[in-house]
């Protein structure tokens, strides 16, 4: 399995703080990747990190093979990658219909990813002109999500998509996922929620101030419960 | 908790109408305090025409604040720029502009607008690249900065013009009056409104009807999610800025036909002007910049009329008023 993603003792400095202290990562491609670790591990620091929305202060950073740590955030969103961040951040004065408008970019939207993507958020259709800042907080995700799909990306970086949100909802962006995956993306996943984690991860990465504290299967980890612990102050199950 | 079934009903957004209100309501209670009718329909076509003219200057403040995060107080600097550029071609053709044909007149009047248009664009980029690129996201320096070029503008206007005030008459054919009955309401104030609502529309056209627009209306609202999604947002803030400074300079010809005169300090005394226009709109907002514009103008109208001592502290006591109403402005688009 060739590495899609690749950091190699990456740095990130945020004013005087230093954040992450020499990642080393892979992400294979093909694969959901789980990113866990404790509260202000430096978890959404790397996905900021890798989009370049904060610079790597020192490191490598390639995406198939090419350097990305001095790009801008837009070229490297150019190069295939989607970016779903914590905040969900639609732009909540733009219709649903705009907000996937302005994430297709200069193709027109394609009317079979969009027939997809409303089987899975059928909400989406319906409040299509509606001002995405009236939607739902998992509604927000949804757009937040298709947003970071209405394109073929070759990576797409995930924050914590079901904090917040109602078990229902979980269940479902958990299948929409799970979707995504079967059609071959590469993700790299930052999941607090046990559930999720476990139905979705293939590899994961543990972090634990600012650095990568365990690689392994999501499978081995998910059934060594004193590992989890040991790595995570608690249980992954504890953690939902 | 929140719901994501699509049967649900989407809660119908508010339609925030009491800004839109504002201006009418003031107009309306002005009536029985004016007096004559006559006195209260030339004073509220002399603020519509004022607040058009204030508009025009202060859009592409807030536009540049809204989109790219930069307090701009050099922005006066693009209005006497414009103004003074107009008296480059106003003075070679000054027969022109005194003759009795409007075509004549406009002949003249629009090659000036062009031009100041065109200068204060281009000073724009420079001033983008050379003053506000290397203090993005600082605002103390963007203050500095901006300050100090509104000086170095200033300063040169002197050098290169003098100190003198210089005479900008009004055309020919827009001196006068339109006579209604009793009341009489300038040309040049019908063109000042007629202008201003143009750039208006056209401002709510290209952001509501373009994806230019969806682009800026998304950099004001989050700029990071709009580089994430792959847009180089930096040529945007150039694009904005420079339209911005181009319609500082358009405002600078219109506002120095309606004094009919030009001097370096012009910048200082609409500076502070603008800044609380953008500020009672709501810092990004269009709309509310509008709708600022015209509170402005009427409450110095109206005030000038009735209490002409409180005219100098009128747009103050304003501003305080609408930020005790809506600490954010009337219509608050950024978070910043």
């Amino acid at each position: 399995m060739t590495d899609l993603l690749k950091l190699s003792g990456v740095h990130t400095h945020i004013s005087r703080y230093h954040i992450l202290q020499g990642i080393d990562l892979a992400v294979p491609q093909g694969q959901v990747t789980m990113l866990l670790g404790r509260n202000g591990a430096g978890k959404t620091t790397t996905l900021r990190t890798i989009m370049g929305l904060w610079q790597a202060s020192s490191g490598e950073i390639t995406l198939s093979g090419e350097r990305i740590e001095r790009l801008a955030t837009p070229d490297i969103a150019r190069l295939g990658v989607g970016y779903v961040p914590e905040s969900m951040a639609v732009f909540s004065d733009l219709t649903v219909k705009d907000n996937l408008v302005l994430a297709a970019r200069d193709a027109a939207m394609d009317d079979r990813q969009l027939e997809w993507i409303f089987g899975f958020f059928p909400a989406l259709r319906r409040f299509w002109l509606s001002r995405a800042g009236s939607l739902s907080g998992g509604q927000k995700q949804m757009l937040s999500i298709a947003r970071a799909i209405i394109e073929p990306r070759k990576l797409l970086l995930i924050d914590e998509p079901t904090k917040g949100l109602a078990p229902a909802i979980v269940m479902a962006l958990i299948e929409c996922l799970k979707e995504i995956k079967r059609k071959g993306a590469t993700i790299l996943l930052v999941e607090q929620n046990f559930f999720a984690a476990r139905e979705l991860g293939d590899s994961v990465l543990v972090m634990d101030n600012g650095t990568i504290v365990h690689r392994g299967e999501m499978a081995a980890l998910a059934a060594d419960v004193p590992l989890q612990e040991r790595l995570l102050g608690l249980s992954l199950e504890a953690h939902q | 908790m929140t719901d994501l079934a699509a049967s649900d009903p989407l809660p119908k957004p508010k339609r925030d109408l009491a800004p839109i209100l504002l201006p009418i309501a003031l107009a309306l209670i002005m009536i029985p305090l004016v007096g004559s009718p006559s006195t209260w329909l030339t004073l509220t076509a002399a603020s519509l025409a004022m607040g058009m003219m204030i508009f025009i200057m202060a859009s592409g403040l807030t536009l540049v604040f809204g989109l790219m995060d930069v307090l701009n107080f050099g922005h006066g600097a693009f209005i006497a720029v414009g103004a003074y550029v107009a008296t480059l071609v106003f003075a070679p053709f000054a027969a022109s502009v005194q003759a009795d044909s409007l075509w004549v007149n406009l002949a003249v009047l629009a090659p000036a607008a062009l031009l100041s248009m065109a200068v204060s664009g281009a000073l724009g980029l420079v001033v983008e690249r050379v003053l506000i690129l290397p203090v993005y996201g600082q605002h103390l320096k963007q203050i500095l900065m901006t300050t100090g070029g509104l000086i170095v503008a200033e300063q040169t206007l002197y050098a290169l013009w003098g100190p003198q005030i210089i005479p900008m008459p009004l055309p020919a054919s827009l001196r006068g009056s339109f006579i209604l009955g009793d009341v009489a309401i300038a040309k040049y104030r019908v063109l000042a409104m007629l202008i201003g609502l143009a750039v208006f529309i056209a401002i709510q056209l290209v952001l509501n009807r373009t994806k230019l627009g969806l682009l800026i209306r998304a950099g004001v609202e989050n700029r990071e999610m709009v580089e994430a999604l792959g847009y180089r947002i930096r040529r945007l803030f150039l694009g904005v800025f420079m339209t911005g400074s181009a319609l500082a300079g358009l405002g600078g010809v219109m506002w120095a036909l309606y004094r009919e005169q030009v001097h370096a300090s012009m910048s200082d005394e609409l500076t502070v002007l603008i800044f609380v226009v953008v500020i009672i709109g709501g810092l990004g907002s269009i709309g509310g910049c509008f709708i600022g514009a015209l509170l402005v103008a009427m409450v110095a109208n109206y005030g000038g009329f009735l209490v002409p001592k409180l005219a100098l502290v009128s747009n103050i006591l304003l501003m305080v008023a609408v930020l005790m109403w809506r600490p954010r402005g009337l219509y608050a688009v950024t978070s910043r």
